[in-house]
């Protein structure tokens, strides 16, 4: 796997590497090792997984453990308030950050720099100190059990703001004062102009937002109580201690529900990679 | 609409609300509004059919007297060190993956980054039958070797232990990330310079690559220690809320939530969100003070 396929000019650093390969090799085998342990644990047996010493194939891979997902738990309905929450909160934040991140960017006005300030600061604070209000105001509005309900705060992104704000501060000034001298109007500009320029940022915000989202477990957890209205990570984070009997079908249930998020990684690797080289710039 | 000379500062405050409006009102209403709220929950109590009574600081006082207020504070601070003590390991694996001439990276950087990514609900079910205690794989790898392991996830004094592993293991490729960007800044005429110097790789890595390094290695003590105190997902995933090693395990962050949602004593919670926001001001703060002693911004 390590040997080159043939020497190159440079090849005198191979010999040197070979330290990296074995500890990257070791060390990568043991951060997927559970994943992989997962995928076998998935297609064994309920006898395989508990028996000891471990089997470490199944004799006959268990297909019908991924069919008996839909009889544990109503995965497809977790899964659309999975998909609804993500993709409500993909598409607003794209929109309502964009604008906001072009007018703190590009825009004069009356406390710019002191709006941006308090903006920020909410990236400082703890979520703790937000989720009691937020549960309130969500509870009063009637949106416990909703779609709409899980994704509201998370409408509101002050990172992903940061995040576009700036990207827009780097784009070359000369575009807006053209479109300015055709006679656009800053939305026309805002809208014409900029935002085609930003595929790649636009990208990284709907990239983490979609990982965070399908993932967080603390506010979906406390604003859906129904199985068949709770996203995918509550619904297996509650399932826990109330049927612990069928470990394979579980395996199976967990590994569909990462599933899309595993791909879109494997598909979109070095976006995800960047996107989440920028969410350390928050704070 | 006919064209208008452009002035050097335009005044646009009209369109600018127009663009900031829409998020500013969701900030007030979901973020700015509900710290003051929390702030003055956290002298109430709520009553059992809503409303709140002024209570002073009463909530404050029971936080002192709390046993489980420092036992929540001392777990969350040794899952923190815990999780803070694979910074090292992250500088080596980071300072591997990007060796010039590496082949392969891609295919490493998935394997490091992909539990990033995974849903710690979901990766959680997979570790606890790792590590449980009658057939899980990892008291029968013990086992070879003669030792008996506990009951990992139940008992008090190994289930933090089992977290933080987990934690360590989920937040190692974030931090590979943080300080490849690092790495990447370092320009490569000073590792040639250093070679024809005669420093080795060791010495190359002790003396160059590390203390380049320490600004990213300081902001990512800076977020792994912020995240670190807010440890819940993987606690709740892997624990569960009824296990009899919760109340010994718990993070600040955990007891919120119970005495929020479970006890129903939002007062009381909001002190302890207040607390929470105390003590990681505090942690970074301390952490700015002592950065000069070894970071270096040459």
């Amino acid at each position: 796997m390590t040997d080159a396929p043939a020497p190159r000019p440079r090849a005198a650093r191979g010999p040197r590497n070979i330290d990296a390969y074995v500890v990257l090799t070791v060390g990568g085998l043991v951060m997927i090792f559970p994943f992989v342990w997962q995928l076998i644990m998935s297609l064994s047996t309920q006898a395989e997984v508990t028996g000891v010493p471990p089997s470490l194939l199944p004799a006959s891979p268990q297909w019908g453990n991924f069919a008996a997902v839909f009889d544990l738990l109503p995965f497809v309905d977790q899964f659309l308030v999975s998909v609804g929450v993500t993709a409500l909160r993909v598409i607003v934040q794209m929109i309502l950050c964009a604008m906001a991140g072009y007018a703190f960017a590009r825009m004069q006005f009356r406390g710019r720099g002191i709006l941006f300030a308090l903006l920020l600061s909410i990236l400082m604070v703890p979520n703790q100190i937000y989720l009691i209000p937020q549960y309130s105001i969500i509870q009063g509005m009637g949106l416990l059990n909703t779609v709409l309900g899980i994704a509201m705060p998370g409408l509101f992104s002050a990172f992903g703001t940061f995040l576009l704000r700036q990207h827009f501060v780097a784009l070359p000034a000369e575009l807006e004062e053209a479109a300015r001298l055709d006679g656009a109007n800053p939305w026309q500009i805002f809208w014409r102009v900029m935002l085609p320029l930003s595929g790649p940022a636009l990208a990284s915000v709907a990239i983490l937002t979609t990982i965070a989202s399908w993932n967080d477990l603390l506010w979906p957890l406390v604003v859906s109580t129904y199985e068949d209205r709770m996203p995918l990570a509550v619904g297996l984070a509650t399932l826990q201690g109330q049927h612990m009997t069928n470990y394979p079908v579980m395996m199976a249930a967990s590994l569909l529900a990462m599933a899309p998020i595993l791909i879109l990684f494997l598909v979109l690797q070095r976006r995800v990679v960047e996107g989440l080289a920028h969410s350390g710039m928050k704070g | 609409m006919s064209s208008e000379p452009t002035r050097r500062i335009r005044r646009e405050d009209g369109w600018a609300w127009l663009f900031i409006g829409p998020l500013m009102l969701g900030v007030v209403v979901f973020y700015f509004w509900p710290i003051l709220r929390t702030l003055y929950n956290s002298f109430t109590e709520f009553g059992a059919f809503g409303g709140t009574r002024w209570t002073g600081l009463e909530n404050y006082a029971d936080l002192l007297t709390d046993a489980h207020v420092p036992r929540a504070l001392l777990n969350t601070l040794i899952y923190t060190v815990i999780v803070l003590l694979g910074i090292p390991l992250s500088v080596y694996l980071a300072a591997l993956l990007n060796r010039p001439g590496l082949r392969l990276a891609w295919f490493y950087r998935v394997m490091f980054f992909l539990p990033i990514v995974a849903m710690p609900a979901a990766i959680a079910m997979v570790w606890r039958m790792i590590y449980n205690s009658d057939f899980g794989l990892l008291n029968y790898a013990l086992s070879l070797v003669g030792v008996d392991g506990p009951y990992w996830i139940s008992s008090p004094g190994w289930a933090l232990a089992a977290v933080s592993v987990v934690g360590l293991w989920s937040s190692l490729g974030f931090s590979i990330i943080i300080l490849s960007g690092g790495l990447r800044a370092i320009p490569p005429e000073l590792y040639e310079a250093a070679s024809l110097d005669g420093a080795g790789p060791m010495r190359q890595f002790f003396s160059l690559t590390v203390p380049l390094l320490t600004p990213s290695i300081f902001f990512l003590t800076i977020i792994t220690a912020i995240n670190g105190f807010q440890l819940f997902d993987l606690l709740y995933a892997l624990l569960g809320p009824n296990n009899p090693a919760m109340a010994q395990t718990q993070s600040l962050v955990y007891l919120f939530y119970e005495q929020a949602f479970a006890q129903n004593d939002k007062g009381y919670a909001s002190a302890i969100a207040m607390l929470i926001l105390l003590v990681i001001g505090v942690i970074t703060l301390v952490q700015f003070r002592f950065q000069r002693r070894w970071v270096s911004y040459d």
